[in-house]
């Protein structure tokens, strides 16, 4: 048998990845490379391709073009063995709605050689209190977590999560979020994509920008961005009438302390520390303006 | 052994050899086959339009028409067969076609469009044990359906079943040939609808304009020729008219077309219809519409 070990190569490696439906190019030459035990995001904004890069890594898709390898094989020549050690959150909630969550979890455990124990996958999505309940009866939310659950169950090596908390509360988004450190302290590949940049944070060890089906930065989620793109940034202005002015420095208590010296007290002063969100709008913007251009 | 092991990891070759051979697939699709059945009697609408609507139309039937008297009998109104006992085998056909076909077309073409079937094509159960599964719950629910049909036909409206072991084997192959039949018809134009929405709307009616010109609801003596000709192309005309063979006496079979009950004509009538059903399920089966 060819399929690698687990810890030994890369969980993920995808080089020179294009997508093209007719004449639009959904991916346009993407690479990367996931870890064993790493977690992963996905960042970009709605249509920048990173469902469509997923779900080639998933199977559900055929490339156009480049190599990509997962677990060890091409998701193109999927085996059963092959799907026995990846778990998938799909970003649309699968229906099955006139089984209890129980009767679900049950009967997709059995699908997978080693899974998990259900009681404890139900209590670890946090849905005790609804187990005997019929999917099509809870809210979104709980459907979601039925969605997780269903990832998990199979003790996957590698989990895919497709914007796995929408339509969370901030308490489930929590609980999620410790149920996902749970899995990566188990060592389990994690890929996840998301829209939400703290979830991002939070979660993962580094995360890959797409914009326009490109990989525009990829890094330590608090390395994403030009360095300059993480400097602070000072903005005042000298006289109530004055124009706005803006300096970025790496030592901005020392910059505003010459300021007063120079001029008194500026007018409307701030300091501005990027956030990750403030960094990932520059770049998208960034990206997205070079492609107009 | 196997079930020791808690931590995900590389399994041993030979258990992957156990783990995923053809006795898992076998075993998955068993255990398909509860799953299946159940989310089947869960459902109210199936349960009704598929399930009870023969036994809901034989009821009818027999109650309307059995104020015209029997059929087939003489000038002088003896002998003959009551109403209840003509309709039973176009019930039973229709049974088949409804327990198959459409149970089964709309019911994939349903799981492909809430994306179940996606779900399902990321897990490691095999194609062939979804089918296992699919198979099993039509042939349950249909020998369920068919037992109900008898029952009531006995029963209520006292119908005398045959009592010549040849008429039960007949009706034993006939509905076994039937049904295998409708089940694979059913998967193959699961493909048609383009979305779970339009599923039902787009199964159901051909099927229904199908069973009025096969003999089912009208007696297919009655219906002109070229009618005749192109319901002899479905695989309907040829259920019922082993149906009508297995449980009618044999003085009706001049009142088919030719003048027998032309069962070799039933055999492969079916049969072909099977392998083209066969072969369309394999060329178009797929879990999802990649790329859509």
């Amino acid at each position: 048998m060819t399929s690698s070990h687990r810890g030994s190569g890369p969980a993920v490696t995808v080089d020179g990845l294009r997508k093209s439906y007719g004449s639009f190019t959904a991916v346009d030459g993407i690479g990367f490379e996931i870890a064993r035990g790493e977690t992963f995001a996905l960042l970009g904004p709605n249509g920048a391709g990173k469902s469509t890069t997923v779900e080639i890594l998933e199977g559900y898709r055929e490339r156009s073009g480049g190599e990509v390898s997962v677990l060890g094989a091409d998701p193109r020549h999927a085996t059963l063995e092959w799907k026995a050690r990846i778990g998938i959150v799909l970003q649309q909630t699968g229906e099955s709605g006139n089984v209890t969550v129980r009767e679900q979890l049950t009967h997709f455990a059995g699908l997978y050689p080693h899974p998990r124990d259900v009681d404890e996958v139900i209590a670890a999505v946090g849905l005790e209190q609804k187990d005997k309940t019929r999917i099509k009866s809870l809210s979104g939310g709980q459907r979601r977590r039925v969605d997780v659950a269903l990832g998990v169950i199979g003790r996957p090596e590698l989990l895919f999560l497709d914007e796995p908390t929408t339509g969370f509360d901030p308490e489930a988004r929590r609980q999620f979020w410790e149920l996902i450190r749970t899995l990566s302290r188990e060592g389990t590949t994690i890929v996840l994509t998301t829209h939400y940049l703290d979830e991002a944070a939070q979660l993962s060890d580094r995360a890959a920008v797409i914009a326009g089906g490109r990989l525009i930065d990829i890094g330590p989620v608090h390395e994403l961005g030009s360095a300059e793109a993480r400097v602070p940034l000072v903005r005042w202005r000298e006289t109530e009438s004055s124009a706005v002015r803006e300096q970025r420095t790496l030592e901005p208590a020392r910059f505003v302390a010459g300021l007063v010296a120079e001029h008194g007290e500026p007018a409307e002063l701030e300091v501005i520390r990027p956030s990750l969100e403030d960094i990932y709008l520059e770049l998208v913007g960034a990206a997205e303006a070079e492609a107009a251009a | 052994m196997s079930t020791t092991i808690l931590t995900p990891g590389p399994l041993t070759g030979t258990t992957r050899e156990s783990h995923f051979g053809p006795l898992r697939a076998l075993r998955l699709g068993v255990r398909r086959i509860g799953y299946e059945t159940k989310l089947y009697f869960r459902a109210g609408d199936t349960v009704f339009f598929t399930f009870l609507f023969p036994v809901v139309l034989l009821g009818i039937f027999s109650v309307a028409f059995g104020g015209l008297g029997n059929v087939g009998a003489n000038p002088d109104g003896s002998g003959g067969i009551s109403q209840a006992a003509y309709y039973l085998p176009g019930m039973i056909a229709a049974g088949i076609l409804l327990s198959g076909v459409q149970n089964l077309g709309v019911d994939i073409a349903m799981e492909r469009g809430d994306g179940t079937l996606k779900r399902l094509a990321g897990t490691p159960l095999p194609v062939i044990s979804y089918f296992i599964g699919k198979m099993g719950q039509v042939l349950v629910t249909s020998l369920a359906q068919v037992i109900l049909l008898l029952l009531l036909a006995r029963v209520a409206f006292g119908v005398a079943l045959p009592t010549e072991p040849a008429k039960w084997l007949t009706f034993v192959w006939v509905y076994l040939l039937g049904i295998v039949t409708a089940a694979v018809l059913g998967i193959a134009i699961s493909r048609l609808p383009r979305s779970g929405k339009s599923a039902s709307a787009v199964i159901i009616p051909p099927l229904l304009v199908l069973q009025f010109i096969s003999g089912v609801y009208l007696s297919f003596a009655l219906l002109p020729e070229w009618l005749q000709n192109i319901a002899s192309i479905f695989p309907l005309k040829w259920i019922a008219q082993g149906m009508r063979a297995a449980l009618l006496p044999d003085s009706f079979a001049s009142a088919e077309a030719g003048g027998s009950w032309n069962l070799p004509g039933v055999a492969i009538a079916l049969g072909i219809w099977l392998v083209v059903g066969l072969v369309v399920c394999r060329v178009t089966f797929r879990w999802i519409r990649k790329d859509s």
